[in-house]
């Protein structure tokens, strides 16, 4: 009868609370989707400004002109070799192509004016092509070259030019228009964003140097901090004995990963250039500063991945007769290796989207060249971004967001390697 | 109904109490003539707390010793003691005289991978490496070099699998993952790894108790064939498992050897008033 009695209790209690517990779920249920909704309206605005605004940076626009190639007057001997050839200076031969497309031109400020019509790069276009076919020589050739960035905005109509209506835009306006009946402007896909270094003309100007300065870097970085970073977890995970001293360097490697990056800047400044004299605007230091940003991050990776390896697998292989050594690399590091990859990976990704300790060590100079080792000055992706946001053409605009895309592609393409391989690698044991 | 159960069991919590402030010195011979291991006045602490008290016992050659005792009572460390698998453990001490063929398997100069070669272990949960069944039984003989050829290393292989009688089952997938096999497998996958290394003395940590009836039968059955050549201490908590593949059942009580005699006598007749105890189902 009690008992019952007791029954009937629980039963009216816990169904008078039902409703509001689930009243709970749902509210929270709520807020979760209501966060997750924000954070995607944030990321779906930030992409969609980034994709309006870099797009057109994809796009170039060409001219064709007819240039006429007279040996004498290029100063150029009976014989060029390629070299001579490539020194030569063609932007005569240019302004006078320009001359001849637009005989009505005159007057000395008209013809400044036409002459910016094609972008300083022409000259090296033209350089190339000769290169390549010396029989243009002595002829007047029909060459496709860059264009000014403010001519090309104007041929393809960018919204920003709509509004111009003084008389230079006008007459910038119907000479396009008179190229266009020719056949001779032409927009194409920017291959020249991929193939070169920084330019002070933002039509030449490309993401080659930056991508390739980024790659060196992150290189020096890897190479340094995986086996350091994995060494230091090995030995801290499976050797170290728990006692004062190593709960104190526990707790510094966790500091280390909260320290601000230009700490580690200033840190690359005064030990790796000022002491130990290393290039400035090198890859070489900006792997160094970087590793030692990305060693904690890795550390810690590594070790919780060392962690979760079970220790029967362990305790199989010294039971064996395995040494400690042999159970760690036999055993204990191939399973955590997923693990260790994958937190060596993030933090990668994170070193490349780093700028402020690069800064600190000169990589934020204007660098024309690609970098061909990790001796040579050279920048990297985000501090690529950072320089030309800083240029006021709108040309220069358009390339900080197309760098930003570019750089992005690498961040998704790193992580979803990342993914992968703890995909892949999952074991089940 | 209830009243009278616990007050027996209370009646024997404080009988057993007593009996064991009384204990004094094992019941029963601990010595063997012919010993493998002898083992003299172990004590292991886990720092402060002391886990063994002054335990004597032999480990004959070609004989199976059991080990029972109720949850806690020290024997899984004892076990752990003869291989030095509690090295792995920081806090633990061991000391007293453990010796193997007459050497001290604790003295500086016994190089532990030499003990581990020679003194193999099954675990309680089956381990296998997630590598493949081949990889498993030859990962022993690779490390230590005991095969000199692809071929011999073959036969090693095949060897271990036939006597932990999983041969004919695995025959056609050596290089399918050992972790992919059924519990019973892998527990005797693990034996087949452990006796690939031609150990002299195996040790069983409550081999079967992962494992269902049918597959526990095989692994018995597979304990009393590998006596022909192997001295094997078994710890378990089936005291039907104990009584059916040993010759010697050791009883473990709070850290202390209580009694130790044939498997027979101490199922049917122990001397100790714990021990029949234990083994009448009065605790446990």
């Amino acid at each position: 009868m009690n008992n019952t009695t007791t029954k009937r209790n629980t039963t009216d209690i816990v169904k008078a609370g039902l409703a509001k517990r689930y009243a709970r779920e749902r509210r929270f249920k709520l807020m979760g989707v209501a966060a997750v909704s924000i954070s995607m309206a944030f990321l779906a605005f930030l992409l969609i400004s980034i994709f309006a605004k870099g797009l057109p940076a994809f796009q170039t626009t060409y001219i064709k002109l007819d240039i006429t190639l007279e040996k004498k007057s290029l100063g150029l001997p009976e014989e060029p070799t390629a070299i001579e050839i490539s020194r030569a200076r063609y932007d005569k031969s240019i302004k006078k192509a320009l001359l001849a497309q637009f005989p009505d031109v005159t007057k000395r400020k008209e013809k400044r004016m036409l002459y910016q019509f094609v972008s300083s790069y022409a000259s090296r276009q033209v350089a190339d092509a000769l290169v390549a076919d010396p029989t243009l020589l002595d002829t007047t050739a029909s060459l496709w070259v860059l264009a000014d960035d403010e001519v090309a905005a104007l041929a393809r109509q960018a919204d920003y030019t709509l509004e111009k209506k003084d008389k230079q835009t006008e007459i910038t306006r119907a000479r396009i228009e008179e190229l266009k009946a020719e056949n001779r402007i032409e927009t194409r896909f920017n291959w020249l964003f991929f193939q070169r270094g920084d330019s002070r003309e933002p039509e030449a100007a490309g993401i080659k140097g930056a991508i390739m300065g980024s790659f060196y870097t992150l290189i020096v970085t890897l190479v340094l901090s995986f086996p350091i970073g994995v060494a230091a977890a090995v030995y801290l995970e499976e050797f170290a004995p728990k006692n004062k001293l190593t709960d104190i360097i526990e707790v510094n490697i966790n500091n280390l990963a909260a320290v601000p990056s230009i700490v580690y800047g200033l840190l690359g400044v005064a030990v790796f250039i000022n002491f130990f004299h290393l290039p400035r605007s090198a890859p070489l230091v900006g792997g160094i500063v970087l590793s030692l940003m990305t060693l904690p991050t890795i550390i810690i990776a590594s070790r919780a991945a060392l962690k979760s390896v079970p220790p029967s697998i362990a305790d199989a292989a010294l039971a064996l007769g395995a040494s400690k050594i042999q159970t760690i690399t036999h055993h204990v590091l191939p399973l955590a290796m997923p693990g260790i990859l994958t937190g060596t990976i993030i933090g990668m990704a994170q070193a490349l989207g780093e700028s402020a300790p690069l800064l600190m060590i000169g990589m934020v100079a204007f660098i024309v060249d690609v970098p061909t080792g990790i001796t040579d000055p050279a920048t990297v992706l985000p501090v690529q971004v950072y320089l030309w946001s800083d240029s006021p053409e709108r040309a220069f605009t358009e390339r900080t967001s197309a760098a930003i895309m570019v750089l992005l592609i690498f961040l998704i393409a790193m992580n979803a390697l990342a993914v992968l391989l703890r995909k892949q690698f999952e074991r089940r044991w | 109904m209830t009243k009278t159960a616990e007050t027996t069991s209370s009646d024997t919590q404080s009988r057993n109490s007593q009996l064991l402030a009384e204990f004094k010195e094992t019941t029963g011979n601990v010595r063997v003539t012919e010993p493998k291991m002898r083992m003299d006045n172990v004590n292991v602490h886990y720092g402060d707390n002391q886990a063994i008290f002054d335990v004597n016992l032999d480990l004959g050659k070609n004989e199976v010793l059991a080990m029972i005792g109720p949850s806690g009572c020290g024997k899984s460390t004892f076990l752990r003691c003869m291989n030095r698998m509690n090295d792995t453990v920081d806090s633990c001490r061991v000391t007293g005289s453990l010796t193997l063929d007459g050497e001290d398997i604790y003295a500086p100069e016994q190089d532990v991978v030499l003990l581990r070669a020679r003194v193999g272990m099954v675990f309680q949960k089956p381990n296998p490496f997630p590598k493949s069944i081949y990889d498993n039984v030859a990962y022993g003989p690779r490390i230590h070099g005991l095969a000199s050829s692809k071929d011999e290393l073959d036969q090693i292989v095949e060897t271990s699998l036939k006597r932990a009688s999983i041969w004919n089952e695995v025959k056609d997938r050596l290089d399918a993952p050992g972790t992919g096999l059924s519990g019973g497998q892998q527990q005797r996958l693990c034996i087949a790894r452990t006796i690939a290394v031609s150990p002299e003395i195996i040790l069983m940590d409550e081999p079967c108790s992962a494992l269902d009836p049918i597959a526990t039968a095989s692994i018995e059955e597979l304990i009393d064939e590998l006596r022909q050549n192997y001295a094997i201490a078994i710890v378990t908590h089936s005291m039907q498992q104990a009584a059916r593949v040993s010759q010697r059942t050791a009883y473990f009580h709070l850290g202390r050897l209580i009694e130790l005699g044939e498997t027979k006598k101490i199922f049917t007749n122990p001397s100790h008033e714990l021990t029949e105890n234990y083994i009448t189902g009065r605790f446990g």
